[in-house]
């Protein structure tokens, strides 16, 4: 298929950036959507131009490196993928895409498509963590039985990847989704009960300080989440946030 | 003059032992080729110890001696065992024209003595440590956050040292190892099927094909246990069962269920474990992240590792930075290929780059082909997707027995589930009844590349083979009904009951296997393939985990230690983990107790400004270089130049067609590769344009080490030594030793040096499935 591509371009953080037209011609139903952007690069490296910068690693869905808003959803039109898992089929011949990079204010944009994500590291350091020694003195792994329902709530919002979909969806830039899944796994864990308390006040205003928007509730960041990390956990992250500010019993 | 005798064997001198010790019985056996040529002496464990108080060294005076004394309680078996040894052993076996082996007297394994489950634990006891206070002044660099380089970090930046880590990655929770899916082994025999220490020790070495060093591999099991223990207490949510206890399952080429899982996202569960760890330590001040940084060289200043030069990957800008000690956890070189399971940024760069600066470079060429992995779809093709090894648990693997459904499939006249049972060939239950569908993964890769190879592949190119859990969602659908109370004979409900077992266990697979190949795998069997996987063999290491350069590191899948010519499955995490919570940690304080006094590291001396200059010149000709083609064009040739002469199956000529093809894909790329941009900004093509340089470089070196090693030992196989039945044919007098080579200037001109390989507490056999 042939398609018109629409894609950001920004030579540096401190450019001003703008949208650049990018016929491609027979362009497979079967290519991922990165392969597609791939063959467009090589395109232009013969013909001695600089390729288009996009983040990008393990191509199946796992590191969060990817991060393209396309046609104006994080990740593409499919549900439940990341853009290293979205395949052309999803398009049709013809067609108009605009590639743009994930915006946020807390998300500056370094080169084209690439974001600086590094505000994302810097909330889960603010505690997302147990404060165990990795000495390997600690007890029996099966010491503590945990409920299966707890542990595969706490797996389920393990799962995120740290892409950054959800704040990039976001209406006001929120990582409430990101940050709840973290708080919630350790909060559905014994492990995680010692520093709760301490863990969602810490995490919470870290956020606020790096910039990132508040929570109106609106779910679109369920909905274009690759992993399906689910609502249900901002919910458990605002009842741990309460309790702890209050000194509520949970 | 032929000689057969027994002898103990020493290890250090003879005075240094203690009457009470125990060393192990040899036979030795003199052997002249002809009358004046030097005897030859060819050594072979009995696996019979003896205290050195009873041995009697003049047993062979009397022939109503033996060479065990009375004193030993158990003198008549041990004395029998060893007569029965002398009779088995077959010297018309023996190749005529052995040399001695010129093992190397430079490469200092410094396995501790002792009996080999004290090893490690005498050894922690005895080795030197660094203060407290003292760890406060010592820097130590990392290199790679995956699970080796994260853990590593955190450990150290917790016992007190300065560390400074970099990956290339723009997080460091981003590296490879989150991809891993299917578990990580631990001998904690949960499951009480009869797991030991010894038992996941010795399925490594076996699984290895014997090509590992005992020592390492022992304490590897050793040390399992405790990552569970360790994961857990750090929030990592295991899969466990509806009492709250773990769970485990089974994995390629053992018999027992070891492996702890996390559904298929594992690695991303024990990686995001070590990235909390590490963030907690950041926030500590005690590790200094690097992100988008990428390592091009490292600085050796009076033959000690003391820096790293790296390339900041935003502003382009070169850094100097400088530490005691230097740790490798850089991951494997899969990449070699272009097309393989690994990450597109996975890369040998700064592992190749250590080599060229003194590091030896051990066993390139074994490669693990993971047998369950998409197929190929175009040439546009950028990566290959794995499916875990664990759907072996419950998948079974077949092609068609007869050529004309073959042709029916890929002409799109008939589909898999048209196949009668009786028409399909289960290759692996066939071949390897004892293992099945959960053979070792080079065992299984091969079968399926024989069965392609045959002309029975099930796709349009002719390299697929079918994965099916149909018999699978039957079994568990029986079992639910069954629990259930519903008719077992109703096949949509038990399908339904069974395809629920089946999304709880491999949910994320099928979903991904589904997005990729738009095929629904619950209804119809998936397609596979092997492909690249995994690098065995990496940055010759010693039991410390140090290289040939005093003070550099090397950890994870960056060295070569643990998993011999093969690994087995769900064994890469562990030793990734093993390596930077466990083993580092303790090791490196053994070198850094001589630096106390030292201070900090200056970068300002003439090594720092050499390495810079060094690295500068090489972008400026990457840069100006103005050429026709782009970086992926030669990426993809080398790649299909390892794939077709170095992969699956080697020969003699290919190799050597191969090492003479990429010299002259090398130099035809500094002529005429083309960079875009520049030097001081962002540049991905740059970053490419390195990785590909030193792939080049490796790839030669690989050929040469693959065709050095005359026989198939797990992940290298070579077509001249193999049975009639297609199995691999190891030489173990030969190639009992591990390859490490040494760099000279060209990649082709390596110099070899032999690690010999000891089995000292473990027969070494052929390794059978059947």
């Amino acid at each position: 298929m042939n398609l018109n591509l629409k894609i950001w371009r920004q030579k540096s953080k401190k450019d001003k950036g703008k949208i650049v037209d990018y016929p491609i011609a027979n362009v497979s139903e079967h290519m991922s959507f990165l392969e597609m952007l791939d063959v467009l690069n090589e395109e232009l490296v013969s013909k001695g131009e600089e390729p288009v910068a996009f983040d990008h690693d393990c191509r199946e869905g796992i590191f969060g490196m990817c991060s393209l808003y396309i046609n104006g959803e994080a990740h593409g039109p499919d549900r439940g993928v990341t853009t290293c898992q979205l395949h052309m089929r999803k398009f049709k011949d013809g067609d108009t895409i605009f590639i743009e990079p994930f915006r946020a204010t807390a998300l500056p944009v370094i080169k084209d498509l690439i974001v600086d994500r590094s505000s994302m590291d810097r909330i889960q350091q603010a505690g997302g963590f147990v404060s165990v020694n990795t000495s390997g003195n600690t007890q029996d792994a099966n010491a503590i039985p945990i409920p299966k329902e707890n542990a595969d709530l706490a797996f389920d919002a393990a799962t995120c990847i740290g892409c950054g979909a959800c704040i990039a969806t976001c209406k006001n830039s929120s990582a409430m989704l990101y940050v709840s899944a973290k708080v919630s796994q350790f909060s559905l864990l014994p492990q995680g009960q010692v520093e709760a308390k301490d863990r969602v006040i810490n995490m919470v205003n870290k956020m606020d300080e790096e910039g990132f928007g508040n929570c109106t509730n609106t779910g679109a960041c369920e909905v274009e989440c690759p992993k399906g990390i689910s609502l249900d956990n901002i919910s458990r992250m605002n009842r741990e946030f309460l309790s702890a500010n209050f000194g509520l019993k949970k | 003059m032929n000689k057969l005798t027994f002898s103990l064997n020493y290890r250090k001198p003879k005075s240094e032992y203690k009457r009470s010790e125990e060393l192990m019985i040899c036979i030795r056996y003199y052997h002249k080729d002809s009358e004046n040529s030097k005897a030859r002496i060819i050594k072979k464990s009995t696996g019979v110890k003896c205290r050195l108080k009873d041995w009697d060294t003049d047993w062979h005076k009397n022939s109503n001696r033996y060479p065990v004394k009375s004193s030993d309680p158990d003198h008549e078996r041990k004395n029998k065992l060893l007569i029965e040894k002398v009779e088995a052993f077959k010297i018309y076996e023996l190749p005529a024209q052995q040399k001695k082996q010129d093992f190397s007297t430079l490469l200092k394994s410094k396995v501790p003595d002792g009996e080999l489950k004290n090893k490690w634990t005498t050894y922690k006891d005895k080795i030197n440590l660094v203060n407290p206070a003292n760890k406060r002044n010592i820097d130590v660099i990392v290199v790679g956050t995956g699970l080796a380089g994260g853990s590593a970090s955190a450990t150290l930046a917790e016992l007190g040292y300065n560390v400074k880590t970099f990956c290339y990655q723009d997080s460091p929770r981003r590296a490879h190892s989150i991809a891993a899916q299917g578990g990580i082994n631990a001998a904690k025999n949960y499951q009480g099927d009869g797991d030991s220490t010894y038992r996941l020790f010795y399925d490594t070495v076996k699984g290895g094909d014997y090509r590992s060093r005992e020592a390492n591999v022992y304490r590897l099991a050793e040390v399992s246990a405790n990552i569970i223990d360790q994961c857990v207490a750090q929030g990592v949510p295991f899969a466990r069962d509806y009492g709250g206890l773990l769970d485990n399952r089974s994995f390629g080429g053992v018999l027992v269920s070891r492996t702890f899982y996390a559904k298929g996202q594992t690695g991303q569960q024990l990686l995001l474990g070590a990235y909390s760890a590490m963030n907690r330590q950041i926030a500590r001040g005690k590790i200094s992240m690097h992100n988008r940084h990428e390592m091009l060289d490292v600085v050796i200043v009076d033959g000690k590792a003391r820096g790293i030069i790296a390339r900041n990957l935003v502003t382009g800008e070169i850094e100097r930075h400088s530490a005691h000690a230097v740790v490798l956890a850089s991951g494997g070189y899969g990449n070699v290929y272009f097309l393989s399971t690994n990450a597109m940024g996975s890369n040998v760069t700064a592992a190749w780059k250590a080599h060229k600066k003194g590091a030896f470079f051990a066993n390139p060429c074994y490669t693990q082909i993971h047998p369950t992995c998409i197929p190929r779809s175009g040439d546009y093709q950028s990566k290959l997707t794995l499916m875990s090894e664990s759907l072996r648990n419950d998948g079974r693997i077949w092609v068609p027995k007869h050529m004309k459904d073959v042709e029916g499939l890929r002409s799109g006249k008939i589909k898999a589930v048209d196949i009668a049972e009786e028409d399909r060939d289960y290759y692996l239950e066939r071949r390897y009844p004892a293992f099945g569908n959960l053979v070792p993964r080079d065992v299984a890769s091969r079968a399926a590349k024989e069965r392609c190879d045959a002309g029975y592949g099930v796709n349009q190119t002719g390299e697929a083979v079918f994965l099916d859990f149909s018999s699978a969602i039957a079994r568990y659908g029986k079992e639910q009904a069954l629990l259930k109370g519903l008719d077992v004979n109703n096949t949509s409900v038990v399908t339904n009951l069974g395809t629920e077992i089946v999304r709880s266990k491999y949910g994320n697979l099928f979903q991904m296997y589904e997005k990729i190949v738009d095929e629904n795998p619950y209804k119809t069997p998936m397609m596979i393939y092997p492909a690249v996987h995994y690098t065995m063999g990496g940055i010759w290491v010693d039991y410390n985990l140090m290289t040939t350069v005093p003070g550099l590191y090397a950890i994870g899948e960056a060295n070569f230690s643990d998993h011999g010519a093969n690994r087995l499955g769900a064994s890469a995490l562990m030793q990734g983990l093993a390596d930077g919570y466990f083993v580092l940690p303790y090791t490196i304080g053994d070198y850094l107790a001589d630096d106390i006094r030292t201070g900090p590291i200056s970068i300002d001396s003439k090594e720092f400004d050499e390495a810079e200059k060094l690295v500068k010149e090489r972008i400026n000709k990457l840069i100006n270089n103005n050429g026709k083609n782009s970086v992926d064009y030669y990426h993809k040739i080398l790649g299909k130049i390892m794939w077709d002469k170095c992969g699956m199956a080697r020969t003699e000529q290919g190799l050597k067609e191969a090492i003479a093809e990429i010299k002259q894909l090398r130099e035809d790329f500094w002529n005429n590769v083309s960079v875009p941009g520049q030097e001081n900004e962002m540049n991905t093509e740059l970053e490419k344009a390195g990785r590909v340089a030193d792939f080049l470089e490796l790839g030669e070196l690989f050929a040469k080490d693959a065709l050095e090693r005359n026989e198939s030992c797990g992940g290298h196989f070579r077509e001249e030594y193999s049975t009639p039945e297609g199995e691999a044919k190891r030489d173990d007098e030969k190639y009992t030793y591990v390859s490490a080579w040494e760099y000279t200037g060209q990649p082709s001109d390596a110099k070899l040096h032999k690690e010999e390989l000891l089995f000292e507490n473990i027969e070494v056999k052929v390794r059978s499935y059947k």
